[in-house]
């Protein structure tokens, strides 16, 4: 009988549909342990998908209502009061315009204890063209301006309870009150904390009296123009000519860019936190998935034998894992949809808009591609091993399935990689960045699961033996066959030491805001004081038996050339690579012998004083050096307010802007300034709230152009927000701890029917169902113990690089995470542990002895 | 007659770390299409390996196996697959049905690999056959040792395969049980006029077949 060709042998006939319907008669028998692979991707996906939504609804609101933020559809701003030229320059920008005069200043009331630094804006009424002004009561909104009569902060209002009516004095100027100020274009809770808002009619400014020299105020005409008109051609006309008088151009999308920029930085660190919770589900799925695979081998070796092929042997699994990713990414989806509502109720007052929910297409796609495809990524090395098994195993049931050689394992670990920075690239945007974090990600897996195998393996080495019975078998299991311990003690640990990191950075955040120096640190900033109120303002201080910490002069300055060229010159260039900034900006200048604790020598030298001949050597901030492409020995002409003053770059200074401290990125040496026409800062620290109070009030009437920062008033803004964020981030890093329980959940189901031959045996060997909990609560105590100190510690160390490295600040712990997070997190692992126990003492043992027959 | 299976100086042996067990030497025989075919031997003899060549779940180190007139030296695992599905059934001592699908299913998935859309209908057929109309949707692990060897029998036949390996089909079976799962392999064999290969330690049971082939330490016995 001659053979056939091999080539004739006709494949099998089943197709795609009866694969389908393999995975789902497959998967019908372990449903639920199917569904439990698929929880730990869905609170990661559901925190993706929240934030995803979240954002781009905010964007969209925010860009959405961008006229209504700035409450015109451009404006032009200042630094100074507009001259002549300007003012005609302005007026033939197409469009209407309303002004609008506006600086900071202390507020007190006559008959009230207290001051209150608070923003005067002076407004032409008919603003704003879009948005609303909500006071109370509400038709003094729509009377703004045509009477004498001031919009107060409604927290203001309460603050000092007031009453419309009751009258405000500012400066020289006493209005009456005309009714509490709600909400206008652009308020959040942070900018009307800081320094809220009093509107006044625009020409009432000149009364008040506080527009002196060196006063900050911005000048602003906000624009209006018909619906339709091309705003970048406006701007492409104008804003060159603006600059070229020291103002600037702002359309009302660039402001919406901004925002949007600052929430998108935001949102991308809480993507990450988000990421890390979906990439633990991972780890749960991989580490399920590979003993799932296990005990379906004689399942795959009976199906080849029967005729199927590898592909289709390999399909009917692959298909029950995407199926199950896609399960998760649907319900997840749906999840964060919902979630997405509960960010508001978490930051309150943070947000500029009121938030009009819709669906994004790609938030709900992103939730849907990452279940199948992180449940696919994740599962890929044990699915793969379906194709090696072989069907010799129905015959012999220990056929060994030989392991997968090394070069398909590296390229499914190269392939998750690629996958894990390709998902970080599109959350970050940053292609670079994004390989740093999952470089990093990486490292604290592998830190973690060294330590882990570390602590394993210590334990295996130095076993003691010397302990009890049941506490010898709870460590013991940890090593059993098909354990997952270092799947656990990495989800565990990472779960912790992402809470414990939030709450060291916390802290140390906060630590750094309330930093001090040696000396007793100010905490009374008096701005604007005039040269000639020095001593008075001196005297006022001193009989509170409080001390004048700093006296700083301040002399405001324009650049007028740089390297030789001038300003003018440098704006005709468009080649030109400094930064357009540096041109206009208006720089507060002052100048000492030495340098402050905030600042580090870069480059040259330090000039202590002026030879009183030749340029006068400066010293520069490193930002404001590189922006204006300088280096030491550049000349720089300075306009000092009419004078030119010839100078060169003679240092350049580190500059830690972050600390509570007045940093200049100019510094002049002493004797060269000393005539200009200048104000000063001067600083103090009163010891408690009352003498803080006391001495702001005296301050204020007697000084009433000068500005006091209260430190103390700042940094409980301050606090409020990190906490706020802290509440987000924590939410956040909730998912990863939740996501970390689901993995334990399913590793403790997974191994359960082993557990219950287990505890059958031990129980036919005389163990009381007493003795064999005992032995589960050590087992769980020892996972939890092991996994959470990991992560509490490893938070410690990674906190204290930051402190040491980026922020240098010195950094005390809280005991947080040790004292509760690390023992809540303990407990748990040992509830969820103990729970499922109880389940296995329970089951008799002939229903054990059935499910254990193939 | 024409042979539906050749065997041809088959050797196969296995390495563990240095030394070198041969299991099964220069062993040729042939089986007539139809005929009851029985491979006796002591544990340890080589049956169940020689079995496996047979049916291409393994490779020999030298000789040849052709099944069905292919040679299975010239086929890959996939294409050996696709023969088994066509021509051959299987027997096992355990069993070997799959835990999560239910009696039926466990019948009809021979058929549905190859795209039979009758699959169902020919599987209730079977299984009504062997005495279990009444227990089709039972999965395995509710059926009793005696249950499951019949419903792998209706398994195996499933595909009308020419050619049906079984591999101590009895011995997980209590002798009444097992009489009764032999008479029902028997008749399926007069019926359809199956080709049988029986692994067996059971001498009355090779007595009943057509050719006896005897394996000691992996070589035949004359
Ligand atoms: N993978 C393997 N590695 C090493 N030796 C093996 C392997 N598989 C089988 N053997 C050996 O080959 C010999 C034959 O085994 P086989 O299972 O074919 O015997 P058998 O005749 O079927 O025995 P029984 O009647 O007990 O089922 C045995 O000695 C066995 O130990
Ligand atoms: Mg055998």
């Amino acid at each position: 009988m001659g053979s056939r060709h091999s080539d004739q042998i006709p494949k099998n006939q089943a197709g795609l549909l009866w694969l389908l319907q393999m995975a789902w008669r497959d998967g019908r028998a372990s449903l639920r342990r199917l569904l439990l692979f698929m929880s730990s991707i869905v609170l990661g996906i559901a925190a993706l998908v929240a934030i995803q939504n979240f954002g781009m609804t905010l964007e969209e609101n925010i860009a959405g209502q961008s006229r209504e933020l700035m409450g015109a559809d451009f404006l032009v701003d200042m630094e100074s009061e507009p001259d002549e030229a300007l003012r005609d320059t302005i007026a033939l920008i197409p469009g209407t315009y309303l002004r609008e005069v506006n600086f900071a200043s202390m507020l007190s009331f006559p008959d009230r204890e207290g001051t209150r630094l608070v923003r005067i804006r002076g407004v032409e009424p008919g603003f704003p063209f879009y948005g609303e002004l909500t006071t109370r009561p509400e038709a003094a909104a729509g009377a703004f301006g045509k009477a004498p009569g001031a919009l107060v902060d409604a927290t203001v209002m309460t603050q000092y309870a007031l009453r419309p009516g009751d009258s405000v004095t500012i400066g020289n100027l006493t209005l009456p009150i005309a009714a509490s100020l709600v909400d206008a274009p652009g308020n959040t809770q942070v900018s009307t904390s800081v320094a809220p808002a009093i509107w006044i009619p625009y020409d009432q400014i000149a009364a008040t009296g506080l527009i002196q020299v060196g006063s900050r105020v911005e000048y602003n005409y906000y624009f209006q123009v018909p619906e339709g008109t091309d705003l970048g051609a406006i701007y492409d006309r104008w804003d060159a000519v603006l600059d070229d008088a020291n103002a600037d151009m702002d359309l009302h999308t660039d402001t919406s860019d901004r925002l949007g920029r600052r929430y998108q930085n935001v949102g991308r660190f809480l993507k990450l936190v988000a990421f890390i919770a979906l990439l633990l589900g991972c780890l749960g799925i991989a580490s399920s998935v590979h003993i799932y695979m296990k005990e379906k081998r004689a399942s795959i070796a009976i199906l080849k034998c029967l005729g199927a092929s590898r592909r289709q042997s390999l399909l009917i699994f692959l298909f029950q894992i995407a199926g199950i990713g896609l399960l998760g990414g649907i319900v997840g989806t749906g999840l964060g949809l919902v979630l997405q509502a509960v960010f508001p109720q978490l930051i309150g007052g943070l947000l500029p808009v009121e938030l009009q929910w819709s669906t994004h297409w790609e938030p709900v796609a992103l939730g849907l591609v990452l279940g199948v495809g992180m449940a696919l990524l994740f599962g890929l090395l044990p699915l793969l091993g379906s194709w090696f098994v072989s069907p010799l195993a129905v015959l012999r049931v220990a056929e060994r399935t030989p392991a997968m050689s090394n070069r398909i394992t590296t390229a499914v670990l190269l392939l998750i990689f690629g996958v894990l920075w390709g998902v970080s690239v599109l959350l970050l945007e940053r292609p670079l960045r994004a390989l740093w974090f999952v470089l990093g990600l990486a490292a604290v897996f592998l830190v973690l699961a060294l330590i882990a195998w570390g602590i394993m393996w210590g334990v295996r080495r130095y076993f003691p033996h010397g302990w009890g019975f049941e506490a010898r078998q709870g460590l013991l299991n940890l090593f059993r066959p098909n354990n997952q311990t270092l799947v656990l003690i990495l989800a565990i640990g990472i779960g912790t030491f992402l809470i414990s990191t939030l709450y060291f950075t916390q802290d140390m955040l906060l630590a750094r805001a309330r930093m001090e120096d040696d000396r007793p640190a100010a905490n009374l900033i008096l701005l604007d004081v005039q040269a000639g109120q020095q001593e008075s303002v001196a005297a006022q201080i001193r009989p509170t038996g409080m001390e004048v910490l700093e006296n700083i002069p301040i002399v405001t300055m324009r650049l007028a050339s740089i390297a030789g060229r001038t300003v003018e010159a440098i704006r005709a260039d468009s080649t030109s690579t400094i930064n357009q900034w540096i041109l206009s900006h208006e720089f507060r200048v002052t100048y000492r012998d030495s340098l402050i604790p905030s600042e580090v020598l870069q480059e040259g030298e330090w000039a202590s004083s002026y030879a009183g001949t030749g340029p006068v050597p400066v010293s520069l901030s490193d930002n404001v050096a590189r922006d204006a492409r300088v280096t030491i020995g550049d000349t720089l002409v300075f306009n000092v307010q009419g004078v030119l003053m010839d100078t060169y770059v003679a240092s350049i200074r580190q500059v830690d802007w972050g600390r509570m401290q007045l940093n200049f990125s100019v510094v002049f040496p002493p004797g060269v300034l000393e005539d200009a026409p200048r104000f000063h800062v001067m600083t103090t620290y009163a010891p408690d709230t009352d003498s803080s109070a006391r001495l702001q009030q005296a301050l204020v009437r007697n000084f009433p152009n000068i500005t006091v920062l209260d430190i103390r008033q700042i940094l409980d803004v301050i606090t409020d927000i990190l906490d706020k964020i802290g509440w987000v981030i924590r939410f956040m890093a909730f998912f990863s701890i939740l996501t970390g329980l689901i993995v334990l959940l399913g590793a403790v189901r997974t191994s359960k029917y082993q557990r219950i031959r287990e505890s059958v045996l031990l129980r036919t060997l005389g163990a009381q169902g007493r003795q064999i909990l005992r032995i589960s609560a050590m087992e769980y105590f020892f996972l939890g113990a092991i996994g959470g100190l990991m992560g509490a510690v490893l938070a410690l160390l990674a906190t204290e690089l930051l402190a040491y490295g980026v922020f240098e600040v010195p950094f005390t712990p809280s005991w947080v995470p040790f004292g509760v997070v690390f023992p809540v997190i303990t407990l748990l692992v040992l509830g969820i542990g103990l729970a499922n126990s109880r389940g296995v003492i329970k089951s008799p043992p002939l229903e054990v002895l059935r499910k254990e027959g193939v | 007659m024409s042979n539906i299976l050749n065997v041809t100086q088959l050797r196969k042996s296995y390495h563990s770390g240095e030394k070198t067990l041969t299991v099964l030497d220069d062993i040729t025989f042939s089986v007539e299409a139809g005929t009851r075919f029985a491979i006796v031997g002591p544990s340890g003899s080589g049956k169940t390996t020689l079995l496996g060549l047979c049916a291409g779940l393994d490779q020999p180190d030298s000789g040849g196996v052709s099944l069905c007139g292919e040679d299975l030296g010239t086929l890959d695992e996939d294409q050996c697959a696709a023969l088994r599905n066509r021509e051959v059934g299987f027997i096992f001592q355990n069993f070997q049905l799959l835990p999560t699908l239910t009696a039926l299913e466990n019948v009809s998935l021979p058929l549905e690999l190859r795209g039979d859309k009758a699959a169902a209908t020919t599987a209730k057929e079977l299984l009504t056959k062997v005495g279990l109309a009444e227990r089709m949707d039972h999965y395995p692990s509710q059926l009793s040792g005696g249950e499951q060897q019949r419903v792998a029998m209706a398994r195996a036949f499933s595909n009308s395969p020419s050619l049906l390996f079984a591999d101590e089909p009895t011995g997980n079976l209590d002798e009444d049980t097992g009489s009764r799962v032999i008479d029902l392999l028997f008749n399926l064999n007069a019926e359809a006029g199956t080709t049988l290969v029986i692994v067996t330690h059971d001498m009355d049971l090779a007595r009943q077949c057509d050719r006896i082939l005897r394996l000691k330490g992996g070589r035949i016995l004359e």
